[in-house]
C-alpha cells in the first residue's frame, strides 16, 4: 500500500465492507434497540465510505466516482482489511469484529483529523466522533457478553479467539501513508486490553497473522459479498438510480 | 362532524405533511384550552370520559377509560407496532443490493426509522398497561396480526420505490387522521411517525420517477412494481365499510375518524395525479374521473384475497413469521446475557453502598 489514492481507497473499502456486513443484521438483531443501533452504525460506516471513495476517485483522476469504485471493481481490486469481510457469525462474532474495527478506526481517524491533507483531515474529524460511539457500543456488548452468562462468556471468548488473528494486518507499517498504521497499535492495545479484562476475557496469543487485504488478496468470502452488492448495478450498465 | 377538523381541500392534493402539522397545532391548542369537562373526574368517571371525547380533548394514561376502549387501543397500537417491525423485512431485503451508495444509505436510514417507529408504538401501547414482551409474544405466536401488505414479496429494486410511494402513501392517509385520535399517547406517536413516513413516501416517489425516466428496462421494472403493489395497497384500508367490524365503536370513541372506504377514496384520488406525473399507469381499466362525485371511480380490490392474506395464506406470511421467530429465538442468549450482566452490576453497586 502506498500513495494517497491507495491509502484512501483502503480506508473507504474497510468502511464500505463493514457497512455491508452490519446491514445484513437488519431485522435480525437480538432486540429491537439493537436493530436500530446496528443500522445506525452501518449508516455511519457507509457515510464514511462514500466520503473516502469520492475523494479517492478525485485523487486518482480517472473519472471514477463512489459508485464506480464500489460497484465496478472486482475483489482483486478491493483494498479492505480481511477483518471486515469475515461473515457475521453469531452476535458475539459481530461484536468482536466491530470492537476491533472501532478500536482501530478511532485512533486512525483522530490522527487523520490532524494530517496535512485538508480533505482527509475533514473526513477524519467527522468520522472519529462516530467511531467513538461505535467503540462505546461494541465495548459495552463485549463486557455484557463476556461477563454475562456462562453461555455468552463461552461465545464471546470464541469470537475474540476467532477474529483476533485478523487484527494484525491493520497495523502493517506504511511510513509513506498520511497516517502510518503502525503508529496506532499502542492505542489499540490499550483499549483492547482494558475492555477484555473488564469482560473477564483472555487476550489471545497467536502466531498466525493472516493478511493480504491491502494487496487485494482476500478471503474466499469477499467475492460473494461483492456479487450480491454489485449484481443490480452491473445488470444495468450506465443507468442512473 | 368528523370532517370538521380535516380540511377537505387538502385531502386530494397529497399535502400530507401539512395535515400532520395542522394536527400537531390542534393538539397543542387542545392542551392550552385545558380540559373543562363538566363532570369531576373522580365523581363520575364515565361522564368525565364522555366529556373529554366530546370536547376533542385527549384521554391520557392516568384517566379512567372503558375497558373496551383500552382493549381496542392495545390491539390497534400493537398491530401497528408489529407492522413496523415486520415491515422491515421486505425492504431490508434490498439493502445489500441497492444499486447506488446513496440509495443504499437512504434505504438503510428508512428501515432504521421503521424499527424506531416500532419502539415508539410499543411504548405508547405500554401506557395502557401491557408490556412489550407480552405483545411480542402475541405477534410471534400469531395471536396478533400485522399489516397484510408485508406478506407480499419485493422482487425487484423498483418494489422499494413502489413501497415508498404506495404503501407508505396509504399508511400516511390512514395515519394522518390518527394524529387527532382521542388517546393522547397514540396521537403524539402518530404525529412523529407521519412526519417521517411522509419523507419516506417522497423518497419512494423519487425512486420510481428516476426509474420511469431511465432506460427502457428500468421503466419496465417501475411499471411492473406499480402493477403488483397497487391492489395490495388499496386493500391496506381494510374491508369495505359494510364488513368492517370495529368501525362504528372506534369512530364514536374518536379513535378512528374516517371510514375505510373514505380513506381508500382519498388515497386513490391522491395517487392518480401522482401517477400521471410519474408517467406510470395504474393497473385499473375502470379508473376514471366522476364529475358528479368529484372523485375517481375505481375497481375495488379483491377482498377475498385480502382475507386469505390476513388469515395467513399470502405469499410471504410463513416466511415473515419464521424470520421474526428465528431472530427472537437466536437472540435469546444475548438478552439473557444483558440481563445477567445488569443484575451483577446492580449487585456490586449494592455491596459498595453497604
Amino acid at each position: 500500500m502506498n500513495g494517497p489514492f491507495e491509502f484512501t481507497v483502503s480506508l473507504g473499502d474497510d468502511a464500505l465492507v463493514a457497512a455491508q456486513r452490519l446491514a445484513e443484521w437488519t431485522s435480525r438483531a437480538p432486540e429491537m434497540e439493537e436493530d436500530v443501533a446496528l443500522a445506525n452504525i452501518a449508516l455511519d460506516q457507509l457515510g464514511a465510505a462514500r466520503l473516502l471513495l469520492t475523494y479517492a476517485g478525485e485523487l486518482e483522476g480517472a473519472g471514477r466516482d463512489e459508485d464506480a469504485l464500489a460497484y465496478l471493481r472486482d475483489d482483486r481490486e478491493f483494498r479492505n482489511c480481511l477483518l471486515v469481510e469475515l461473515p457475521n457469525g453469531d452476535f458475539a462474532v459481530t461484536m468482536a469484529k466491530l470492537f476491533f474495527l472501532a478500536a482501530y478506526q478511532l485512533p486512525l481517524y483522530t490522527a487523520l483529523a490532524g494530517c496535512a491533507d485538508e480533505r482527509l483531515a475533514a473526513i477524519g474529524a467527522k468520522a472519529r466522533k462516530e467511531s467513538a460511539y461505535h467503540l462505546d457500543h461494541a465495548a459495552l456488548w463485549v463486557r455484557r457478553l463476556g461477563d454475562g452468562t456462562e453461555e455468552s462468556h463461552r461465545r464471546m471468548q470464541a469470537a475474540v479467539d476467532g477474529t483476533w488473528p485478523y487484527v494484525h494486518e491493520l497495523f502493517a507499517a506504511d511510513p509513506a501513508a498520511p497516517v502510518d498504521p503502525a503508529t496506532l497499535r499502542g492505542d489499540f492495545d490499550t483499549t483492547v486490553t482494558t475492555v477484555l479484562a473488564e469482560a473477564t476475557l483472555t487476550r489471545p496469543e497467536t502466531g498466525w497473522t493472516p493478511a493480504g487485504g491491502r494487496d487485494g488478496v482476500h478471503t474466499e468470502h469477499l467475492s460473494y459479498l461483492l456479487a450480491e452488492m454489485q449484481v443490480l448495478h452491473r445488470a444495468h450498465p450506465g443507468a442512473r438510480w | 362532524m368528523y370532517g370538521n377538523d380535516f380540511a377537505p381541500a387538502d385531502a386530494s392534493d397529497g399535502d400530507l405533511l401539512g395535515q400532520v402539522e395542522a394536527a400537531e397545532a390542534a393538539l397543542r391548542a387542545a392542551a392550552d384550552r385545558g380540559r373543562g369537562g363538566t363532570a369531576a373526574p373522580d365523581a363520575d368517571p364515565e361522564a368525565y370520559f364522555a366529556d373529554v371525547i366530546d370536547a376533542d380533548q385527549k384521554i391520557e394514561p392516568r384517566d379512567w377509560m372503558p375497558e373496551a376502549y383500552r382493549r381496542t387501543l392495545i390491539r390497534q397500537i400493537a398491530q401497528h407496532a408489529h407492522s413496523e417491525i415486520i415491515g422491515m423485512q421486505p425492504e431490508g431485503n434490498w439493502i445489500s443490493r441497492a444499486p447506488s451508495l446513496k440509495r443504499k444509505a437512504i434505504l438503510l436510514a428508512k428501515v432504521q426509522d421503521e424499527a424506531g417507529h416500532g419502539l415508539y408504538l410499543y411504548a405508547a401501547a405500554e401506557t395502557l398497561g401491557v408490556s412489550r414482551d407480552e405483545l411480542v409474544d402475541l405477534l410471534i405466536s400469531g395471536r396478533q396480526k400485522y399489516s397484510s401488505i408485508f406478506n407480499y414479496p419485493t422482487l425487484t429494486w423498483a418494489d422499494v420505490g413502489a413501497i415508498g410511494w404506495l404503501v407508505d402513501g396509504a399508511a400516511i392517509v390512514n395515519q394522518v387522521p390518527l394524529c387527532r385520535c382521542s388517546y393522547g399517547p397514540y396521537a403524539r406517536a402518530m404525529i412523529r411517525v407521519c412526519k417521517e413516513e411522509s419523507f419516506h413516501q417522497r423518497q419512494g416517489y423519487e425512486i420510481l420517477h428516476t426509474l420511469a425516466h431511465g432506460t427502457p428496462a428500468q421503466r419496465a421494472m417501475a411499471q411492473d412494481a406499480v402493477d403488483r403493489w397497487w391492489y395490495p395497497s388499496l386493500a391496506m384500508f381494510g374491508p369495505p365499510d359494510g364488513d368492517s367490524t370495529h368501525s362504528a365503536q372506534s369512530m364514536a370513541w374518536k379513535i378512528k375518524r374516517f371510514s375505510n372506504d373514505e380513506l381508500r377514496q382519498r388515497f386513490v384520488d391522491m395517487c392518480v395525479q401522482q401517477a400521471e406525473a410519474l408517467n406510470l399507469a395504474l393497473p385499473d381499466p375502470g379508473l376514471r374521473w366522476n364529475p358528479e362525485r368529484q372523485a375517481y371511480d375505481f375497481t375495488q380490490p379483491d377482498y377475498d384475497e385480502l382475507m386469505r392474506v390476513i388469515s395467513g395464506d399470502g405469499p410471504c406470511n410463513r416466511q415473515r413469521m419464521e424470520h421474526r421467530r428465528r431472530a427472537h429465538a437466536e437472540g435469546a442468549w444475548v438478552r439473557e446475557a444483558a440481563a445477567a450482566y445488569a443484575a451483577k452490576r446492580a449487585g456490586r453497586k449494592e455491596k459498595v453502598a453497604a
